[in-house]
């Protein structure tokens, strides 16, 4: 096994989704075969081959910072599911 | 001849020589969904009202000799794109409820050249699939078979185009999401060069990858809807500052001297009888017109699904995190804490796909594993690019088929995450690479399933594409061809 219920479990909570068991034992035999299917990149050699993380010759995307009208509160809240008229409002972290 | 059947240039001429008016295309497009709609099932929202509106608008903006080059013409995109007219569900429960706030800069871009949106196309969830399948509302149906596959993930803007209900359409592709599903409907789809289209506004799915693109009816189509999308936006800090060519110049070059490579690793186990004999006399009809054609090697080509299928969950993990259930998205109401706020929402909004590609790219990046996983796929991925490199040194094109089959039954590959993702073979790595490809129909089984050609060139040279596709849908006589649905039968 590449990978065990309780590393699919650990992952879940890292992600923050709530798995049910029917779903933890479907998810770890999935991935376990897709994570067995990756493994042949192992036989690639790889040794000082830089990584590509943009395919493209930009280095770097600078711009002037200058202050410019950001979207207007109500439109924003406007998708909230819970807000008070100013923010956005979740259940109370603090007791 | 139904207005609804022509292309979009042909559309526009009639309008340009005040033969037609947009209310009478808008119109034609409309009576179209409706009488093909509960077949095709394409789209996720229509709002007739505004395009009947915003056609008249149109109308008279030409009428006082204004208005910009698509100017009356009414157009769907896949709901990826985020539209301050319509709701944008992505496909996903999670956002079912969501009108952005702004436009997509496509958006914004197919506004001011004066199209109208008459609505949104469905889409597999985030974008996650290969077959349209894994959307959370309505799946659409080949529309040249019922009961089978529109492609994915913009099987929606496929369907929509090869049914006539739309004149085009723009759909995303991250791994080959608007040329398999234009391969497997017979319309031309393009992915452009990454950085050639703006991202400002499309949801992000896997951000190193994602491309907008153009579905059309023909190759001159696409060229002109290249025009409208294409371009820097100082909103996207990865598009690119280079000029944009008119495209449909280069249309009418001949082939002449081009040199094209056919990949041998494209052609192997797994590819079907029928669509490599399609594609085959396809690459024959290129040659007849002058081009030299020899075979090439990417060497690396079987280690793409591999590679795409760590780095584009990773990348989803990291981008599909601000779907938390606070800002906007759905909140389960049953959460008492907020940890269960964000537990609880995102595994009810959330379907199945997504959730598998969350946890094998979380897992991917967690401590331990980054090394093994995450930066040996960003390592291989730099391999996959030289391989291009090496090819175009010596090629202008390569072409080969865009997916191993031709459309198949709804729910036969649905089980089977790995077999799904191996059918991406063919399209992934013009992603990983970041060059342009295009698929444009080449031709049909014997059963009648349209069969497309993939069309790869280096970052920036969509001129080559367009270019050798024109001839190429020339020659084998398949401009705007229609599948038998609706009036069409």
């Amino acid at each position: 096994m590449k990978i065990t219920r309780e590393e699919v479990q650990h992952v879940a909570d890292l992600a923050r989704l709530k798995l049910s068991e029917n779903e933890i034992e479907r998810m770890t035999e999935q991935l376990d075969t897709i994570l067995s299917y990756v493994e042949k990149l192992d036989k690639v050699d790889t040794e000082g081959v830089p990584v590509t993380t943009h395919t493209q010759q930009v280095v770097n995307a600078f711009r002037e910072d200058v202050v410019k009208p950001s979207l207007d509160r109500e439109a924003v809240l406007a998708n909230a599911p819970e807000d008070n008229g100013e923010s956005f409002t979740v259940p109370r972290i603090i007791s | 001849m139904e207005y609804y059947s022509l292309t979009l240039c042909e559309a526009l001429r009639l309008l340009e020589s005040g033969e037609t008016t947009s209310v009478a295309l808008t119109q034609s497009v409309l009576s179209r969904i409706e009488s093909v709609e509960s077949s095709v099932k394409a789209y996720l929202n229509i709002d007739k009202e505004r395009a009947i509106q915003q056609a008249e608008r149109a109308d008279d903006l030409r009428s006082q000799g204004k208005g910009g080059p698509l100017c009356g013409i009414p157009l769907a995109v896949k709901d990826v794109l985020c539209t301050a007219d319509f709701p944008t569900t992505c496909g996903s429960r999670i956002l079912e409820h969501f009108t952005p706030p702004y436009n997509a800069t496509v958006i914004e871009k197919l506004q001011k050249a004066g199209a109208i949106i008459i609505g949104k196309l469905s889409m597999d969830e985030f974008a996650m699939g290969s077959t349209n399948e894994n959307c959370a509302f309505t799946v659409p149906e080949n529309p040249w078979r019922q009961g089978y596959v529109a492609g994915g993930s913009s099987g929606g803007s496929a369907a929509a185009v090869a049914a006539d209900e739309c004149f085009a359409a723009l759909g995303s592709d991250t791994g080959g999401s608007v040329r398999q599903p234009a391969s497997l409907c017979g319309v031309v789809g393009m992915k452009p060069t990454y950085g050639r289209v703006s991202r400002y506004g499309l949801v992000a799915f896997a951000s190193s990858l994602d491309q907008v693109g153009p579905l059309t009816k023909d190759v001159r189509d696409c060229a002109l809807m290249m025009n409208v999308i294409s371009g820097y936006d100082e909103l996207d800090s990865t598009s690119i500052n280079t000029s944009v060519p008119d495209y449909t110049l280069a249309l009418e070059q001949g082939l002449q001297g081009m040199r094209i490579g056919v990949p041998k690793e494209y052609f192997g186990d797994g590819l079907d009888s029928e669509v490599e004999a399609v594609v085959r006399k396809g690459i024959a009809m290129l040659e007849e017109m002058g081009a030299e054609v020899k075979e090439v090697t990417l060497p690396h080509t079987e280690y793409c699904v591999a590679v795409y299928y760590l780095i584009a969950p990773a990348e989803a993990s990291s981008n599909l995190a601000r779907y938390d259930g606070v800002r906007y998205s759905y909140r389960d109401t049953d959460a008492e804490s907020l940890l269960d706020v964000y537990k609880q929402s995102r595994s009810k909004g959330f379907g199945d796909e997504v959730k598998r590609r969350i946890l094998i790219g979380t897992y991917a990046l967690s401590a331990g594993y980054y090394d093994a996983y995450y930066k040996k796929a960003s390592q291989v991925r730099t391999l996959i690019k030289q391989d291009f490199e090496k090819v175009f040194q010596e090629c202008d094109l390569i072409v080969s088929p865009v997916n191993p089959g031709p459309a198949w039954p709804l729910g036969e590959k649905s089980d089977d995450p790995l077999a799904m993702y191996l059918s991406d073979i063919l399209t992934l790595s013009a992603n990983l690479a970041g060059i342009p490809g295009l698929s444009v129909p080449c031709g049909f089984t014997t059963s009648g399933l349209p069969v497309g050609m993939q069309m790869q060139a280096a970052h920036f040279n969509e001129e080559v594409l367009l270019k050798a596709a024109y001839n190429l849908e020339q020659l084998a006589g398949i401009v705007n061809q229609k599948p038998a649905i609706g009036e069409n039968k």
